[in-house]
């Protein structure tokens, strides 16, 4: 197999990892005002993203990075191309952050409910456009050769807002929410796991026909590769299992079965993307490549051995966080929940 | 001069200057009938407002994560509760200001692409290689291991927990050299061949690239200037503590070790930035002429502190210079030679091909003064303050006491300007004598859109570093918790959101 090859899947893995884990970041976001009707709750829910959240999002710098990195004309048409959506994601990942670390300082109820609704606002948003951003690569953009060679995008904003990539956001969305569900019910206690089981089970339902509809669309239009066909089959399977299990209240099956079927979903969209990284919406136009995206040979092969020993390095560190903080957590756990460390002033 | 003057007077120039006058006079009036500000202004202005914003928290990060740590260390060696005491209170501080270094600095990992896609297709074979590793290797480490010591005060031995902080410090250490070693190429491009059929730079050697002494001597120099950055900011804190009689206990060492972490890292700064200065000298001579705004090559040249009047090369009104000191500075002889801006600008103009190739004078002339200044400064007050705890004092008087709250802003200048000189004097070129600037922009990307994207970050920004500054303030206005450490089980979680 050749180095790009590696690196194409390689770069998969990575969005995979983002996906899963980021994933239910975001769908626990969005959920927060459904699921915890009080401070206490607000502040459990928050809590088991707490120790989680940062080290999740290094997947995508990783992923940016490395599509820098191995496939240097991807990260440059792809970004100064989805220009917008991607400058949308940036300002909700910063004001999530902030809100994550700073909501709870203040007992103030106004102070609270601003960052719960920034929250909830910031995880909606890149949910959303992250899914039509991945479908809008599937399907093709208008790409044209500008005059010192590069492929250049040559649509605008409105161009990636057509209905099949509204459909793969809309998919992702759903999908989120109930991988974060999920997660919730595997790790609260009390009211908070009741009511995202219940979500699950809706919201399940929901994904489950967006989508269906979303890969049918993709094997009757853009592409019918037996991969690609099996790959749907796949996600469509394991979805179900994710949500049977969350109906018999098997909450660590339906989160790992959740996160196998975000991860088989990235992997279908790869496999109809294969061996092109941004392909042209008109047949025959240029686009690009794993080949003539990629960087030369020399990183390639620099960028593999740095990849081989430090991924395996950091799933097992990572894992062991998540190892580290496996207890649920109760509302009633949460000291005062109604006061911030910067209420009061010692003296 | 007439072809540095701004106005381009027309009045003491020699035949020959007078065409290259009429030449640029042309050139400029080409560019006035552009709009005022194009997609390329408007990309550097946006890279320079989110760099210098990530950049204002970045040190402070780097600096207290190891100040804490051995905050930390001190309490898990001496099982003194002062020494918890500080390291959750000085905690919370460094947790307030890492949040927002993390979040700005996910801008800087995609602005490349965004804004400046032709200088990612250019350089990305090379440049992409340290940014990857940068997040494999050091962003992993310090989020997750950061968020073990968050949360993990009762989830994880003592040992184990102190480890947890030691190894989030050192994820920031790996950080730094890896972007640094990333910046040195754009300074100084090594381990590099240009293929002239793709258009694109290609690495020939990772090694080179990562261990250049351009790399290595910014390594050096930027680390102690966060440890700088961080003494003073908790010396500061301490001087306020002290101020107002709160927990003296803590503040008096945290003080103290403010200070010494101030007066070393300043000598540490000061060794490795001479270094910096020869090396730079010989990469970027340009530079090096335009820190000092020397247009005529010169033997024994002096090092001017400030100039009163024009920095164009015309008579300055009034300077106070020591002889010497930057042939000193540059070659670490004080008889050595300095080339000037008119003599490097003719033989790039050789190398390169017609063009400007001089940045702008008083932004890199003051910006090298202002770095030198701030730090010094702050270095000047740490060491009266440890003058006046020798014998075991304490500093008492109010007004010493309330200047020292300033103390934390000055180093924080320094850096600013330190990166304002760098990356400024290198000007025209994005990589130093192989691409320029105007060339990097993303050819797609509309001034429109850049100008919309430039004011909604830089709203934000302003929104958070009010909410930020609040916080930390408020923070330490709380103080330090005194209410007794609880032991053995507890129902309730010590840390939650």
């Amino acid at each position: 197999m050749s180095f790009n090859s590696v690196w194409f899947i390689l770069i998969a893995i990575l969005w995979i990892g983002y996906f899963i884990l980021e994933g239910f970041d975001f769908g626990v976001g969005i959920l927060l005002k459904v699921v915890a009707k009080n401070q206490a709750e607000r502040r459990a829910v928050l809590t088991t993203l707490g120790p989680l959240w940062d080290g999740n999002e290094v997947w995508l710098l990783v992923a940016g990075g490395a599509t820098f990195a191995a496939f240097p004309e991807w990260y440059a048409t792809l970004f100064s191309g989805f220009y917008l959506p991607l400058f949308l994601i940036l300002i909700s990942l910063i004001v999530r952050g902030v809100a994550f670390e700073y909501r709870s300082k203040y007992g103030k109820a106004e102070w609270r409910s601003r960052w719960d609704n920034a929250i909830v606002i910031a995880s909606f948003i890149p949910a959303l456009l992250w899914g039509v951003a991945f479908a809008n690569i599937v399907r093709g953009v208008p790409l044209e050769k500008s005059a010192t060679g590069a492929i250049e995008y040559a649509g605008g904003f409105f161009n990636l807002l057509n209905p099949y990539a509204l459909l793969g956001g809309l998919t992702t969305l759903s999908l989120f929410v109930t991988h974060g569900a999920f997660f919730l019910a595997l790790k609260t206690e009390g009211d908070i796991r009741v009511r995202s089981n219940a979500i699950g089970i809706k919201m399940g339902l929901v994904t489950a026909v967006l989508a269906v509809s979303f890969l049918g669309w993709t094997l009757a239009s853009l592409t019918s590769k037996a991969s690609v066909v099996t790959g749907s089959l796949v996600v469509v399977i394991s979805w179900l299992a994710a949500l049977a299990a969350n109906y018999k209240g098997r909450e660590g099956w339906a989160f790992l079965f959740s996160a196998i079927t975000t991860a088989l979903v990235v992997i279908t969209l790869f496999l109809a993307l294969y061996p092109n990284v941004m392909p042209n919406i008109t047949a025959g136009g240029p686009g690009l490549d794993i080949f003539n995206a990629s960087s030369t040979q020399y990183t390639l092969k620099v960028m593999t051995v740095v990849a081989v020993v430090m991924t395996p390095l950091v799933l097992i560190y990572q894992g062991w966080t998540y190892w580290v903080f496996r207890k649920r957590i109760n509302p009633n756990q949460i000291a005062k929940p109604e006061s911030g460390v910067l209420d009061s002033i010692n003296s | 001069m007439c072809l540095r003057s701004k106005q381009l007077q027309v009045r003491n120039c020699t035949s020959k200057e007078l065409e290259l006058c009429i030449a640029v006079r042309g050139k400029l009036k080409v560019r006035d009938r552009r709009v005022p500000m194009n997609a390329l202004d408007l990309a550097r202005w946006q890279f320079a407002i989110t760099t210098v914003y990530h950049f204002i928290f970045v040190p402070i990060t780097i600096g207290s994560g190891f100040l804490v740590a051995g905050l930390q260390t001190a309490w898990y060696r001496t099982n003194k509760e002062k020494y918890l005491r500080a390291t959750k209170f000085f905690g919370k501080l460094f947790l307030i200001n890492f949040a927002i270094g993390v979040v700005t600095g996910i801008v800087q990992e995609f602005q490349f692409g965004m804004n400046w896609s032709s200088y990612s297709r250019f350089v990305g074979d090379i440049f992409g290689a340290p940014l990857a590793m940068e997040g494999l290797l050091a962003f992993f480490l310090e989020s997750t291991f950061l968020g073990l010591w968050i949360f993990g005060w009762d989830r994880l031995s003592k040992r184990a927990h102190l480890a947890t902080i030691w190894i989030a410090a050192i994820g920031t250490l790996l950080s730094a050299y890896f972007i640094l070693a990333a910046n040195a190429f754009m300074q100084h491009p090594v381990g590099y061949e240009y293929n002239p059929e793709t258009g694109r730079a290609e690495l020939k050697s990772i090694v080179a690239l990562l261990t250049q002494n351009t790399a290595v001597s910014a390594f050096f120099h930027t680390i102690p200037s966060a440890f700088l950055t961080a003494g003073a900011l908790f010396a500061g804190v301490a001087g306020w503590m002290i101020l107002k009689g709160r927990d003296v206990e803590v503040a008096r060492p945290v003080m103290k070790t403010g200070m010494i972490v101030v007066v070393i890292s300043f000598l540490l700064v000061g060794v490795t930035g001479d270094w910096s200065a020869r090396i730079m000298t010989e990469q970027q001579p340009m530079k090096m002429a335009a820190a000092e705004a020397l247009y005529d090559t010169k033997a024994s040249a002096p090092f001017s502190l400030f100039t009163v009047g024009t920095l164009d090369g015309s008579k300055a009104v009034y300077q106070i210079a020591i002889p010497s000191v930057l042939s000193f500075m540059s070659t670490g002889d004080f008889n050595g030679t300095v080339e000037g801006i008119n003599d490097l600008q003719k033989a790039y103009e050789e190398k390169y091909g017609a063009g400007d190739y001089t940045p702008n004078i008083p932004i890199a002339y003051w910006s090298f003064r202002l770095m030198i200044g701030f730090g010094g400064l702050a270095a000047l007050f740490a060491l009266m303050t440890l003058w006046y705890m020798r014998k075991g004092g304490i500093p008492q008087n109010k007004f010493y006491l309330r200047s020292m709250i300033a103390l934390p802003f000055l180093p924080i200048l320094a850096n600013s300007f330190g990166w304002i000189f760098t990356e400024s004097a290198r000007q025209p070129w994005v990589v130093f004598g192989l691409f320029k600037t105007a060339d990097g922009v993303s050819p797609g990307v509309s001034a429109g859109s850049v100008l919309f994207t430039m004011i909604t970050f830089t709203l934000l920004y302003g929104v958070l570093a009010v909410i930020e500054f609040g916080l930390m303030v408020r923070t330490i206005k709380v103080g330090t918790d005194m209410s007794p450490v609880q032991t053995g089980e507890s129902k309730t979680l010590t840390m939650a959101y």
